[in-house]
């Protein structure tokens, strides 16, 4: 699946160590607060779709604000 | 230190003064230690007593007052001076250390000042000084960011003072007091011009705009990468964090300020997402964090309000960190930009060491800095039963692990190999990166937190970091973040742009209006020429018609007959005068 061994190697341990800290959620004896912070893995997911949600919409709004490097010209002279 | 009430601020001005003047080798250590000697005054000032007072014009200046947050940034600010000039020992400009010093001194007598008016000519010099040190930089640009710098925060010196001088004269007092300013007199009426809401708003907005909050905050990410690679490490520091400071004093419990907060944050991490250049990233990431600040200060809670003061004090730490990591592979390489760096972990260990331990630490990982003091922002939060802002804190935290965890570290010092193999920088700057990477960790051993970071705020606090719910909840949100990251990473492939911020209203839209202003006043200028060649034409051709030499007048009159002429009239004057 990829192309070299050290990727393979670098994403099986992280794999593990997401799986790690997806077990201790039996270890938490959470004082929910809010509603859906309860639900099982929430903060894996939430922090994963939050991101994703942050990319998606960075890109959205990239497409109105990217320039090229040039656009302020500088070394005026006014 | 002494019973003498020597402000700190006047400690680091005078060793300023002191550098010009002397021997380089007692440069540097007279740039190390005045630094600790500010800070051991820091600890000598107690809160709530007024040491130094001076009477100038009626006005009674407070020159060294105690504020119930004036110890914890009093001593960050001098851990960051010394750590920052520890870092540029040998490399900086003189001039660039002298007004770096005038600058962080400046942040201190802000800290410090007991009345408005003395808080407003600390201000003040700090947007001198600090405009001073981006002018000394070596970077190209450096010239015309500065000029945009100095434009920026004399606008909003001058918005503060007329909120100063209005609030003096309604009140009759300078002395500095919280504002109790509940929305509903920050949002008046339309019809009803409240003049303490406009006093209010005044103030609030010449803070802010030090505190580099949108749309006021443009100034920050267009300068902070211009300055030189130790210049930086001093800019990231005070500005914003002596605004900081300002709000707790004056702003604690302003309800619009979490929402104004939470905008910040938002705003810091996707503009960062958008950049390039690794020194705009973390200037982006610096809005970010403080927008952390912000709403922990409108939130307004004893826990919240200490929540920020903590997170200041460990953002300065990892901040200039990351300043440092990234001002190293600056000096070492000369590039900035993330599309041209790449692959540097494998040459620069300790630089990419310290990088990462900032990187945890601004992402509030567990035996980080950020772990013990941000969370108590969130746990506020909570207390007061605000949902939706705590939702909105936690995907934060996602993001700053995405734009600052993660992003800077990897796209810097791994990512693809950028063919460079530069070393680990100079000693100095490797000792000062290393100390402020211990700086993150030490606060955060389970336990240590109360003996060294709690003992600086002004209320004792029983806050519990290290419980096994909010090392696990932490460990999850981080790494499942990190995922979305490697996941996502083809979406968020470097590119050699920049993005547009508030800036292009006065550096695009704004050059549009004067080209046209130039265009409109060359009309006149062009419509009068042309008149004025016309006029000129015509009374030439005037003038030529009748004096020139085939003219009317010369046509008419030969020489000889006028010379015949003119004596036979002398003649005839001569003889009446005489009979």
């Amino acid at each position: 699946m990829f192309k070299n061994r050290q990727k393979t190697i670098a994403w099986a341990i992280f794999t593990v160590i997401l799986l790690v800290t997806l077990s201790l959620e039996g270890l938490m004896h959470p004082h929910v607060v809010f509603g859906p912070e309860d639900t099982l893995f929430f903060n894996a997911i939430f922090g994963f779709l939050s991101c994703v949600a942050i990319v998606i919409f960075s890109k959205f709004l990239g497409i109105f604000l990217k320039r090229k490097e040039s656009y302020y010209k500088e070394g005026g002279n006014d | 230190m002494t019973d003498l009430p020597i402000p700190p601020a006047i400690i680091m001005i005078l060793g300023a003064g002191l550098l010009p003047f002397i021997h380089k080798y007692a440069r540097y250590f007279v740039v190390l230690v005045t630094p600790i000697l500010a800070c051991a005054q820091v600890w000598n000032i107690p809160v709530g007593e007024n040491l130094l007072s001076l009477n100038i014009a009626n006005f009674e200046l407070s020159l060294l007052y105690g504020h119930a947050y004036s110890k914890i940034f009093g001593t960050i600010f001098t851990i960051a001076a010394f750590g920052a000039a520890l870092f540029g020992l040998t490399q900086s400009k003189l001039s660039e250390t002298v007004s770096a010093f005038i600058y962080a001194g400046s942040a201190l007598g802000v800290v410090y000042s007991g009345d408005l008016i003395s808080l407003f000519l600390y201000w003040e010099l700090m947007a001198i000084s600090s405009t001073l040190v981006i002018f000394a930089s070596d970077r190209k640009k450096s010239k015309n960011a500065a000029m945009r710098y100095a434009l920026m925060h004399f606008l909003g010196g001058v918005v503060l003072l007329t909120g100063i001088i209005a609030y003096i004269s309604l009140t009759g007092s300078s002395d500095i007091v919280a504002f109790n300013a509940p929305t509903s007199i920050l949002i008046p009426e339309f019809w009803a011009l409240d003049m303490n809401a406009i006093v209010m708003w005044l103030i609030l907005i010449g803070v802010l705009v030090n505190a580099a909050v949108p749309p006021f905050s443009a100034w920050l990410p267009d300068s902070y990468p211009e300055g030189s690679a130790f210049g930086s490490v001093y800019l990231s520091a005070f500005t914003t964090k002596t605004a900081v400071f300002v709000l707790l004093t004056l702003f604690p419990g302003t309800e619009i300020l979490i929402y104004i907060g939470m905008f910040m944050i938002f705003y810091g991490i996707i503009w960062a997402i958008l950049e390039n250049d690794m020194r705009r990233i973390l200037s982006y990431s610096i809005i970010n964090q403080v927008g952390f600040m912000v709403v922990g200060i409108g939130i307004g809670t004893e826990m919240s309000l200490n929540g920020a003061a903590a997170h200041a004090f460990a953002h300065i730490i990892y901040k200039a960190l990351l300043f440092m990591s990234a001002g190293s592979v600056l000096y070492m390489t000369g590039k900035s930009k993330c599309s041209e760096l790449g692959g540097l972990y494998r040459t620069m260990h300790v630089t990419a060491a310290c990088g990462i331990v900032g990187a945890l630490a601004i992402s509030a990982f567990p035996l980080t800095s950020g772990f013990v003091s941000k969370s108590m922002i969130s746990s506020a939060a909570i207390h007061e039963g605000m949902e939706y802002v705590w939702y909105g804190l936690l995907a934060a935290s996602a993001g700053v692990f995405l734009h600052a965890g993660i992003k800077f570290p990897w796209f810097v010092f791994f990512q693809k190999d950028s063919g460079m193999r530069p070393k680990d920088p100079p000693l100095n700057m490797q000792l000062a990166m290393g100390i402020f990477a211990a700086l993150c960790i030490i606060p955060a051993i389970p336990g240590w937190a109360e003996l060294t970071l709690y003992k600086m705020l002004p209320t004792p606090t029983d806050y519990k970091s290290y419980t096994t719910e909010h090392v696990v909840s932490q460990l999850q949100l981080l790494l499942f973040s990190g995922l979305a990251f490697f996941v996502l990473l083809p979406l968020l492939k470097r590119t050699p742009t920049i993005t547009l911020d508030f800036d292009w209203i006065y550096r695009g839209f704004g050059r549009y209006i004067v080209l046209g202003v130039a265009l409109m006043s060359k009309l006149p200028i062009r419509i009068g020429r042309i008149l004025f060649k016309k006029m000129l034409k015509k009374s030439l051709h005037m003038i030529s018609h009748i004096h020139s030499p085939d003219g009317v007048i010369a046509r008419a009159w030969p020489i000889g007959t006028t010379v015949l002429w003119s004596v036979a009239f002398l003649g005839l004057y001569l003889v009446i005068y005489y009979f």
